[in-house]
């Protein structure tokens, strides 16, 4: 039996794609209006499928897209699209303790599927380190759902949206999605306080050239953040009303 | 619009943020304690750039703020906006958004 024979008949391979069955649904039409809005650029299918294939990255695509429409310098374009990945510097933290045993080339290779939901699945299955053995098996099921249904829906969105005429507006629902994707990050009065700062300064430097409103923006809302965070303390830290403490 | 080997050199420049963001802090052989400094950015700097991105793209036309009422974006972008809050459901905001873009694009003209 070879290596790969031996990963998908584990029974954790099996586990790791159920547990991503219930939540492929979403993950594919996400892939799908990913697919439409990069063809809506005008950068023709070629390129649509090669940034599908290798960025594997949806936040990340969508963000770059109309960048890439407006002819934004290269480093504003993958100075944005850092940003946006940024959570997955985090979540390596997290993989950190259950890679270790691996080679660098094994850890580059895996951490690279590791899509948001993977880490989520894979954290609740393995809330400590254990045995490589059961953990490798279950990531690559989880990744088999998730990688082809996103890839999937986000080729079919490819081939599809050179159908559909351009004046359908299709395109929008990338943006609707970010929208959306947005809305999930506003979690309390700090968040809410920075995307309305990066809302006020993109506009207000919006004539600066080379899309530089954008790196204004992401400068302005983290800086007001940070302070945000540093002067307010968590109600439970400050001293209630008329105590001495 | 950029030329295509420009979007090439940009795809592949984003494959590389994808590697190298993923894979961060299982690249060193030994371990590294993550800056205070990068979770304090973390929580806001991807909000801020989509924000920055998302603006323009539902609210300006040609540079400019959107001055006619009659755009399909605003009620599009609206009815997105009471999905979300309302349900905290990404498709269905996907969905009942563009429902209302193509209504308004092809009944209306907007």
């Amino acid at each position: 039996m070879t290596a790969s024979q031996r990963l998908w008949r584990h029974p954790e391979f099996a586990r790791g794609a159920r547990d991503m069955t219930g939540i492929s649904l979403g993950i594919g039409a996400w892939g799908l209006v990913t697919g439409i809005a990069m063809v809506k650029t005008g950068m023709g299918v070629p390129l649509c499928v090669a940034m599908s294939l290798l960025v594997f990255a949806g936040s990340a695509q969508l963000a770059s897209l109309p960048l890439i429409t407006q002819g934004a310098p290269l480093w504003v374009i993958w100075a944005t699209a850092l940003c946006v990945n940024l959570r997955f510097i985090i979540f390596s933290a997290g993989w950190r303790p259950y890679f270790a045993p691996l080679s660098l080339r094994h850890r580059l290779w895996v951490t690279y599927f590791m899509a948001d939901l993977n880490y989520v699945a894979f954290m609740k299955r393995f809330p400590t380190p254990g045995a490589m053995d059961d953990q490798l098996p279950f990531l690559w099921g989880g990744v088999a759902v998730n990688w082809t249904a996103w890839q999937g829906m986000s080729l079919l969105g490819i081939a599809l949206a050179d159908v559909i005429p351009t004046q359908w507006g299709l395109g929008f629902a990338g943006s609707l999605a970010l929208l959306g994707i947005t809305g999930t990050l506003l979690i309390d009065r700090g968040t809410w306080i920075a995307a309305l700062v990066a809302a006020a300064a993109a506009f207000a430097a919006f004539a600066l050239p080379f899309h530089l409103n954008i790196v204004v923006a992401i400068a302005a809302a983290v800086a007001v953040g940070v302070l945000v965070d540093h002067f307010s303390p968590p109600a439970a830290l400050r001293p209630a009303p008329g105590s001495d403490a | 619009m950029m030329p295509g080997w420009q979007v090439l050199l940009a795809i592949v420049g984003l494959t590389v943020i994808t590697v190298v963001t993923r894979a961060f802090f299982v690249i060193p052989e030994r371990e590294v304690p993550i800056p205070t400094w990068l979770r304090e950015a973390l929580r806001y700097a991807p909000l801020a750039a989509l924000v920055a991105v998302l603006l323009p793209e539902i609210a300006m036309t040609d540079d400019h703020l959107i001055a006619t009422w009659k755009d399909a974006r605003i009620y599009a972008t609206a009815m997105g906006v009471l999905v979300f809050a309302t349900t905290r459901n990404l498709l269905g905001t996907i969905l009942a958004g563009s429902a209302v873009l193509l209504a308004l694009r092809l009944g209306l003209g907007w």
